[in-house]
């Protein structure tokens, strides 16, 4: 761990001097973690430095960007996060064009930790520390082997426990609209706990997250109730990855498949059913 | 130069103590992200935490005391504000009595604000009806 934190401190040093500043994770009071923007004005602070836990680091590059959006900035990003950012940049969330990934390859404790399946980057020119192999979730395989009406059971029990607090929605990297469906008295109905069963708040979320999620898990690891909602969306991403050849993050120039328009008679090309 | 940094704090809205950072970018307060690893909350919060940023430079937060002068809220200083309260709080006493007046204070404030009302209620007010928002 203190190798690994050291060779960043070291690498941002490095780069500091040429960027308006480098998103890392910073110790506060108490030993809190939270993003911050380092920046050669105070070269010093690079003492807090800190690796875990992590952060959604995407979001605060978003919200920098958004108010300057020529900025020269550098990012310390894992595996998950890299995926992030890549796929914001698909979705027009900001320029990469000033942006310097710093890759931070996760250990295998962190691993095991968020259970990850890809837990280092694959863009990043700066990289510190060793990759590591990904695991797969075994509830993975659990849910697989269930039959549908388990399945149903599985999920309705695990979602009747939200208490909506849209925390999954606030916190992931990946829903930026700026109309959001769950605050649409259409889809989600409001002053309503437990909300209605199934729910149509996670059906939204699930729908919205297809060929997005790039699992990072802030979602679940935000969740009060801890409903795993990362195995429900590395589930859809499967589907995802078998049906259109797509996986966030993995390709910079790959277009979402989302975001894809088909000439006339292509469809019937994709395999898929009609 | 870009200044971007979280500021931790303990969510206002009840007693439990979640704790949340303040996203302050340029100085401006733009969000608020949950603490991961803090003990109390574990890096979750309700919906209240979520959004406790949102009334801190709303447009309807009250910065000043109002006094209600001919039925129109009126601004007034602080001092004015607490002499008159001070004022027809111990006129009600003195005509009614003080278990005629009741206190309810609240979970947003903290244990030492609470210990204080309680104390104001029982000492200078002269009553037992010292109660707290958490029970409703």
């Amino acid at each position: 761990m203190s190798d690994r934190l050291s060779s960043l401190r070291e690498t941002i040093e490095k780069i500091l001097p040429d960027v308006d500043g480098v998103i890392a994770l910073r110790t506060g009071p108490g030993g809190i973690v939270a993003p911050y923007l380092f920046s050669k004005e105070h070269p010093g602070e690079l003492a807090e430095l800190a690796l875990w836990p992590k952060e959604p680091v995407p979001d605060t590059l978003k919200i920098i960007l958004r108010a300057h959006p020529d900025a020269k900035l550098a990012i310390v990003c894992r595996g998950c996060e890299e995926r992030g950012i890549v796929e914001m940049f698909k979705h027009a969330q900001f320029s990469l064009e000033n942006v310097t990934l710093i890759g931070l390859q996760c250990d295998q404790q962190e691993v095991e930790s968020c259970q990850c399946f890809k837990p280092f980057t694959v863009h990043a020119k700066l990289t510190v520390g060793q990759p590591v192999e990904g695991v797969r979730d075994p509830l993975m395989a659990k849910v697989m082997a269930m039959s549908q009406p388990e399945k149903l059971a599985f999920w309705k029990e695990e979602f009747s426990h939200c208490i909506k607090c849209y925390g999954c929605r606030n916190i992931c990297p990946q829903c930026f609209c700026n109309i959001c469906a769950l605050e649409d008295e259409k889809w989600v109905e409001t002053g309503r706990l437990p909300m209605p069963n199934p729910s149509m708040y996670h059906m939204v979320r699930a729908m919205h997250m297809t060929a997005k999620c790039v699992g990072c898990h802030e979602c679940e690891e935000t969740c009060p109730a801890d409903i795993p909602m990362a195995v429900q969306f590395r589930l859809i991403a499967r589907d995802v990855k078998e049906m259109f050849n797509y996986e966030p993050g993995a390709v910079m120039d790959q277009k979402p498949p989302q975001l894809l328009v088909l000439e006339e008679g292509e469809y019937e090309n994709t395999g898929l059913p009609h | 130069m870009i200044e971007y940094k979280n500021v931790l704090t303990t969510c206002p809205y009840c007693g439990t103590g979640c704790a949340l950072h303040l996203q302050v970018l340029d100085e401006k307060l733009v969000g608020v992200l949950p603490a991961k690893n803090h003990v109390v909350s574990e890096g979750g919060l309700c919906i209240k935490g979520w959004n406790a940023h949102a009334f801190v430079n709303h447009a309807d937060r009250l910065t000043k005391p109002l006094v209600r002068r001919n039925g129109k809220l009126e601004e007034a200083t602080w001092d004015e504000a607490l002499t008159l309260v001070a004022q027809k709080l111990g006129e009600v006493k003195t005509q009614s009595g003080p278990d005629s007046v009741a206190i309810l204070t609240s979970a947003k404030c903290t244990n030492e604000e609470n210990y204080l009302l309680q104390k104001f209620a029982r000492a200078v007010i002269g009553t037992n009806n010292i109660d707290h928002c958490a029970r409703l």
